[in-house]
């Protein structure tokens, strides 16, 4: 077994750190979102819609630039931030996580939002007329039936920000232990010279990251269908 | 017990003007063609659907009344629905299923009214499962019982039976012909199968391109040839109620009493007394000038014609009503006497010289008593 150096380890870390962070983060707002635009009919609807896949479309360079000026310290929101909640992003891992966030976050809305689009419509109104609100019914039925879904959707979006770069380098730089990912430290070492078979190796942990990631993710989805189907 | 409803909607290429009024409980057939705007009627006096104007109202309690503003919110409107594709929840037991409703109300059924809907709907097996592993007869139950178990006020069930297969049909038809009997809730039972209908229903509202075209009990209804186009040349007939009054298993018959008209059917695995009905079809009914002796058909009623309407083809309806008394084309029309009706050739009605009126014989070739076809 090839034992990983320190900073191999570090970066691999940071990387599950920031992505799940990332995730965890998104979430919430993910599943609202979704369901606003799978089940909302309100002025507007296209608008969001447009903004949660801007991301996608944006070169990622971009976002970084944009949440840069944005949540810099001495940008307005930023600087709010920072006073009122102590919460810096640039320089710092958590503005890696709230890069990965962005960048990650239509794969989560996309993937719940199918799920819940493939809710019949009926068993909203047989909830109705057993006497469920709104809420009720989002908690009785959305969010279980949309479960599959939240999973999918929540694992895309983990494996999405493991690989996400261009926003997290322009964004928070390139910091060992603090912001130097597993691809910021795979771009380092091919900047530095004599340094391929370190990226090589951190090449080679980030394929096994992934199929780890394919491989859980599938034995996820498994279980949910074998207990639907129960 | 009642429930009043006159709407009217506009949609784009249809418009629904309806009106009837049910005042007592039992099952009400809200009728018509596929295409009449019966599942959108129920979906108004269920709140899923807001009529552009107009009044819907279940006891005293208005549910939607335009020009007062009153529409109450759905959740709150205590109707009981079963709908033609069940919306299980799939990802519930059947047990949470059944309670979903239940848990929600503050007027909830007593433990022990629960336990006996469950048990009769046969479903207490069923409890740990999931509606994906279920049959479509056993679904239905589900979904039958979830209404209940909500102890609404009216329960509406729109097609429940269209999904199912002939078999399971005569699955469900039981415990609806028990809900019917047994507890005091008014049914809206939407429909386009005229065999449901005469099999289950005490009051009829006949819709047709989103009008209403009749009402009235299911009896004088199915009666009328002017809705057979509607109900259906095919199954155009009478329903009768009866009752049985004596059996013999030996000679495997059942004598039942329909108004004071002995009828013989074949043995009916059923106690004295019980209620059933006869759909007597108009192409099974012969008439005979004089009594027939000699002939294989047991049951041979003397009747006098009221009617005889010309029917499109070569047929004509002759409807006739039972006895033989000089006012009893009188008595059908005021006291309710009951009537039957026959479906003959043009030929045949010419050739025996048939007139309002006249004394004749009905001879029935097969009766249906509850659905089960019972022949001589």
């Amino acid at each position: 077994m090839i034992s990983l150096t320190p900073a191999e380890i570090e970066a691999l870390l940071l990387s599950l750190r920031i992505s799940g962070v990332a995730v965890a983060c998104a979430l919430p707002f993910a599943i609202i979102v979704a369901t606003a635009l799978a089940l909302g009919r309100f002025p507007g609807r296209f608008i969001l819609d447009a903004i949660v896949h801007l991301p996608l479309i944006l070169p990622p360079v971009v976002m970084g630039y944009l949440l840069l000026i944005a949540m810099g310290t001495r940008a307005p929101l930023g600087a709010w931030l920072y006073e009122t909640f102590d919460l810096r992003f640039v320089f710092s891992w958590t503005g890696a996580a709230l890069a990965s966030a962005i960048v990650s976050f239509p794969f989560q809305v996309r993937a719940i939002r199918l799920s819940l689009e493939n809710v019949n419509h009926g068993l909203y109104q047989a909830a109705e007329t057993l006497g469920a609100g709104p809420i009720d019914r989002f908690f009785s039925l959305t969010l279980p039936l949309a479960l599959p879904g939240i999973i999918a959707g929540a694992i895309t979006a983990f494996a999405a920000s493991l690989g996400e770069f261009g926003a997290i380098i322009t964004f928070v730089s390139n910091i060992p232990g603090e912001t130097r990912t597993l691809p910021l430290a795979i771009y380092t070492a091919i900047q530095t010279p004599g340094g391929e078979l370190a990226a090589a190796r951190l090449a080679a942990l980030s394929i096994g990251l992934a199929f780890t990631g394919l491989l859980l993710s599938e034995l996820a989805l498994r279980r949910i269908r074998k207990r639907a189907a129960s | 017990m009642s429930i009043g409803v006159n709407v009217e909607h506009d949609f784009r290429n249809f418009r629904l003007a309806a009106e009837f009024n049910i005042p007592e409980p039992g099952i009400t057939a809200l009728f018509g063609p596929s295409g009449s705007g019966k599942t959108t009627l129920v979906n108004m006096i269920a709140g899923l659907v807001r009529p552009d104007r107009g009044h819907i109202q279940i006891n005293d309690h208005v549910l939607f009344e335009h020009s007062r503003g009153i529409n109450v919110p759905v959740r709150e409107r205590r109707v009981g629905c079963v709908f033609q594709d069940n919306r299980l929840f799939p990802h519930k037991s059947v047990r949470d299923n059944l309670f979903y409703g239940a848990r929600r109300n503050p007027r909830k059924l007593p433990q022990d009214e629960q336990q006996a809907i469950i048990a009769l709907l046969d479903i207490a097996d069923l409890m740990d499962r999931r509606p994906n592993l279920l049959s479509g007869g056993e679904k239905q139950r589900v979904a039958l019982g979830r209404a209940l178990l909500s102890n609404p006020d009216v329960l509406l069930l729109d097609e429940p039976l269209s999904a199912l297969d002939h078999a399971r049909k005569q699955e469900i038809l039981p415990y609806l012909e028990w809900l019917r009997d047994h507890r005091k809730i008014p049914i809206l039972y939407v429909t386009h199968a005229i065999d449901e209908v005469a099999r289950l229903a005490d009051h009829m509202v006949v819709i047709d391109q989103g009008k209403t075209l009749a009402t009235g009990s299911v009896f004088e209804m199915l009666g009328r040839t002017d809705l057979a186009p509607l109900s259906g040349r095919f199954d155009a007939g009478t329903v009768l109620p009866a009752r049985i009054v004596s059996r013999d298993p030996k000679a495997e018959v059942s004598f039942l009493e329909c108004g004071e008209q002995r009828l013989v059917v074949p043995y009916l695995g059923r106690p004295k007394t019980d209620q059933v009905r006869l759909h007597v079809r108009a192409r099974d009914v012969m008439i005979a000038r004089t009594p027939p002796r000699d002939i294989s058909a047991n049951n041979i009623i003397p009747v006098t014609i009221t009617k005889i309407s010309d029917e499109p083809g070569d047929t004509i309806d002759v409807t006739m009503c039972f006895g033989q008394d000089a006012d009893a084309t009188l008595l059908a029309e005021t006291s309710g006497r009951p009537k039957i009706h026959a479906r003959i050739t043009k030929w045949s009605g010419s050739r025996l010289k048939l007139q309002p009126h006249q004394k004749v014989f009905a001879v029935i070739k097969s009766v249906t008593v509850n659905g089960q076809l019972r022949d001589r």
